[in-house]
């Protein structure tokens, strides 16, 4: 699939496409940077890439150009995944992706702060997950990773200047319609950090004039907590109790993409009973991603008692968890080539007694909001966005599917054995809060519906492969034989060696696509890792969708995007 | 606090500080900064199953002005300290604070550029709970244990600690 693309790339652009590779079905062109531009416009325009996953820059200290910026590309229509590479030397721009999706304005931004690539032509080319004070580029690989860069301040986001042409010309409304003659003086206030209809740490400073916000602008950063750097510093194992801690609503989720993604790259398959088990425990944590979000996007605007209902279910899918994992949220259950060990007796019992009160609790919390005035006013029409500007924010996950658009990395690239389920993807039509919330509800039914098929037919068999590279060998080959000692020595010491090469993984997480882009160098620890956290591109729009709005559409919008600043800012 | 029996009805004889501290350790209001996964637990420990109400804490407010226990949840990067703070100066006295799981008391496993290895060296702490996250009932010991230093303590405690601290 990727070969004809490839070669209908070469005819278009001959020797401008320097090289080509097919990298696990994903067609891989380097191009210079110059002709990055027009390569990227004919991929959008002619071979419809509407997505633009991701820009992940590496650095490679040794080469003559040490950085590689790589663009990820995605045809939903065509089914086409495109890595766009260019290779700069320091000091070298990039051209900006920016006209073309929305959505490279962030992306390229976090390559500019955290490697120090510079963008010609991006409108806003600032530091964004290290604070204003930080100095270097941090995911340089000669900047040590202890090395902190305290930080005193906290910075303005909108100009003086700003202000007053944002006054002006929201006076010139104000004139227009309004006769008391009284100046309208816009008020800065900030939403965040520490607001609680931010769950967590994020940032929006807003123009308001009364309660309409004419203009806001975002900030994340606030909770970089380095992943990708504490990636490259531990071994490959080692980094999975670091995506418990991404989107830690649903933390099985993320460590079954990560055993995934190096899966990929290390070519091995695994058995058909951890397979099964990773697509239940997958959707149990979809369950609870969803069950927070709705639970806390319903309070914001109000309804206090779903708030109970939906965490009651929660609560007993965290004690599922506890007793699987040892742990209720951050949960470090898989591991590469398997699971960290199999079911407990009585799983499926207590799984499908929680199941039946989500049941319950679905019905009697859409009892009580779909038809509901205050909800409806609430969540009918705010915040929508049309389909294809969704795709140019890089909107995926239950936000793009609110739009009508049915894309579901389950579906359309199926992993775990998910083509061997039945269930639909439910989709919205106008894309707006009350969409994004019922496609959610929706989802929980689907998931549900997923988790009663796999425990139905869940194959016996062993949960781990049988390959010493990967698996820690059992206990009593660790004790009783000096092979056994020296294979749990070895794999722990010097982690997994996985082949050189690179690969980019990605499954369906909570609020999206969540991919791990996987870079390595034949030893046993990552070069490079670089998330694709679904709900970063979306957050990137957030200022578009609350700007003519009111403040309350504002909470309530943000809720139903469900941002989760752990896998926004890593 | 004892009721004496010999005197007309209707009074109690007890310690001015035991009096007020008794009331201050049954009505904390909390503040959770939460920041991350540990907030997720602090929402778990509120909500019905775990029942923070049960010890007198569960007017949850998000106004510094209007709380004196700060629950820090989560990891605090050099981005949030000036945040972290601006509030804790903003809430009245007395005030406490929790540091809730090993990223607040201590950076936790994220030893790196942007994390602040433990909010005590921004802020004092009254109470360190363990764990990442706490599970709600290892959080509520911590509600427990600091209901108890409440009351041991003086009448004025932590604005003298304050001020011992500043001089220092
Ligand atoms: S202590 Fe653990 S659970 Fe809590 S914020 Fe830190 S990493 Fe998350």
């Amino acid at each position: 699939m990727s070969r004809k693309l490839l070669e209908r790339l070469q005819q278009e652009f001959g020797t401008a496409i320097l090289r080509t590779a097919d990298q696990h079905g994903d067609a891989v062109i380097w191009v210079a940077p110059k002709d990055a531009t027009v390569v990227l416009r004919h991929l959008r325009d002619r071979e419809q890439c509407e997505l633009l996953l991701d820009v992940a820059g590496v650095d490679y200290p040794e080469r003559a150009k040490r950085f590689e910026v790589n663009y990820l590309l995605r045809s939903l229509a065509r089914a086409h995944r495109v890595r766009v590479k260019i290779d700069v030397a320091e000091g070298e721009a990039v051209e900006s992706a920016t006209p073309l999706w929305r959505c490279a304005d962030w992306h390229e931004r976090e390559v500019f702060d955290l490697l120090g690539v510079p963008f010609r032509g991006h409108p806003d080319l600032r530091r964004i997950l290290c604070h204003h004070e930080f100095e270097g580029h941090a995911l340089r690989k000669d900047y040590p990773i202890e090395q902190g860069q305290p930080c005193v301040s906290t910075e303005k986001l909108f100009g003086d200047h700003e202000i007053e042409q944002a006054s002006r010309r929201s006076e010139g409304v104000a004139a227009a319609g309004d006769e008391s003659g009284l100046p309208s003086d816009l008020l800065t206030v900030n939403i965040g950090p520490s607001h609680p209809a931010t769950h967590g740490a994020l940032r929006v400073e807003v123009l308001l004039d009364g309660e309409t916000v004419v203009r806001a602008r975002s900030e994340i950063g606030y909770l970089h907590r380095c992943f990708e750097k504490e990636a490259e510093d531990h071994t490959w194992h080692e980094v999975m109790p670091y995506t418990d801690r991404l989107n830690y609503c649903s933390a099985l989720l993320n460590n079954a993409i990560w055993a995934h993604s190096v899966e990929k790259l290390l070519g091995v398959q695994i058995t058909p009973r951890c397979r099964a088990i990773r697509v239940i425990v997958s959707e149990l944590a979809r369950l609870t991603d969803h069950l927070v979000c709705l639970a806390a996007n319903l309070v914001d605007i109000g309804a206090l008692t779903n708030y109970w209902y939906l965490y009651n279910v929660r609560e007993g899918i965290y004690q599922i968890f506890d007793k699987l994992c040892g742990s209720r949220l951050t949960t470090n259950y898989a591991r590469i080539g398997g699971m960290s060990h199999d079911l407990y007796p009585g799983f499926a019992e207590e799984t499908l007694f929680h199941l039946g009160r989500l049941d319950e609790a679905i019905r009697d919390v859409t009892g009580l909001v779909a038809r509901n005035r205050i909800f409806l006013d609430r969540t009918v029409g705010v915040g929508a966005i049309s389909r294809e500007e969704a795709l140019s924010w890089g909107y995926t996950g239950p936000c793009l599917r609110a739009t009508g658009l049915a894309y579901d990395v389950r579906r359309f690239a199926p992993y775990f054995g998910y083509e061997e389920y039945d269930f639909d993807i439910p989709v919205g039509e106008h894309g707006d809060t009350y969409d994004r919330i019922m496609v959610r509800f929706e989802e929980m039914k689907q998931s549900a519906r997923i988790i009663r098929q796999a425990l139905r037919k869940l194959p016996e068999g062993p949960v781990n492969i049988d390959d010493p590279r990967v698996i820690l060998p059992p206990k009593e080959s660790v004790y009783g034989s000096i092979e056994g000692m020296m294979n749990q020595f070895k794999l722990i010491y010097e982690g997994i060696q996985v082949p050189a090469g690179e690969a980019y993984g990605f499954g369906e997480g909570g609020n999206g696509e969540l991919g791990f882009f996987c870079v390595s160098n034949g030893t046993g620890r990552p070069w490079r890792v670089k998330v694709r956290p679904p709900c970063f591109p979306i957050f990137s729009s957030y200022s578009r969708l609350i700007e003519g709005g009111m403040i309350p559409d504002a909470i309530a919008i943000l809720g139903s995007l469900n941002i989760i600043a752990g896998e926004l800012d890593r | 606090m004892a009721v004496d029996l010999e005197a007309p009805s209707g009074f109690l004889t007890t310690r001015l500080r035991q009096a007020i501290n008794w009331g201050r350790k049954y009505s904390l209001w909390p503040l959770p900064f939460g920041t991350a996964c540990c907030a997720i637990e602090f929402m778990s420990t509120v909500s019905s199953y775990n029942d923070l109400s049960r010890f007198g804490a569960e007017l949850v407010r998000f106004s510094p002005r209007q709380s004196d226990l700060l629950i820090v949840a989560g990891t605090i990067s050099y981005k949030q300290a000036p945040i972290l703070k601006t509030i804790y100066s903003q809430m009245a006295e007395p005030k406490w604070v929790i540091a809730m799981g090993v990223c607040a008391s201590s950076g936790g496993f994220y030893n790196n550029y942007s994390t602040l290895q433990g909010i005590d060296r921004i802020i004092p702490v009254d109470f360190y709970v363990a764990g990442c996250p706490p599970t709600p009932e290892n959080l509520l010991h911590g509600l427990v244990m600091l209901q108890e230093k409440v009351a041991r303590e003086g009448l004025v405690p932590a604005t003298e600690r304050h001020a011992r601290r500043a001089q220092a």
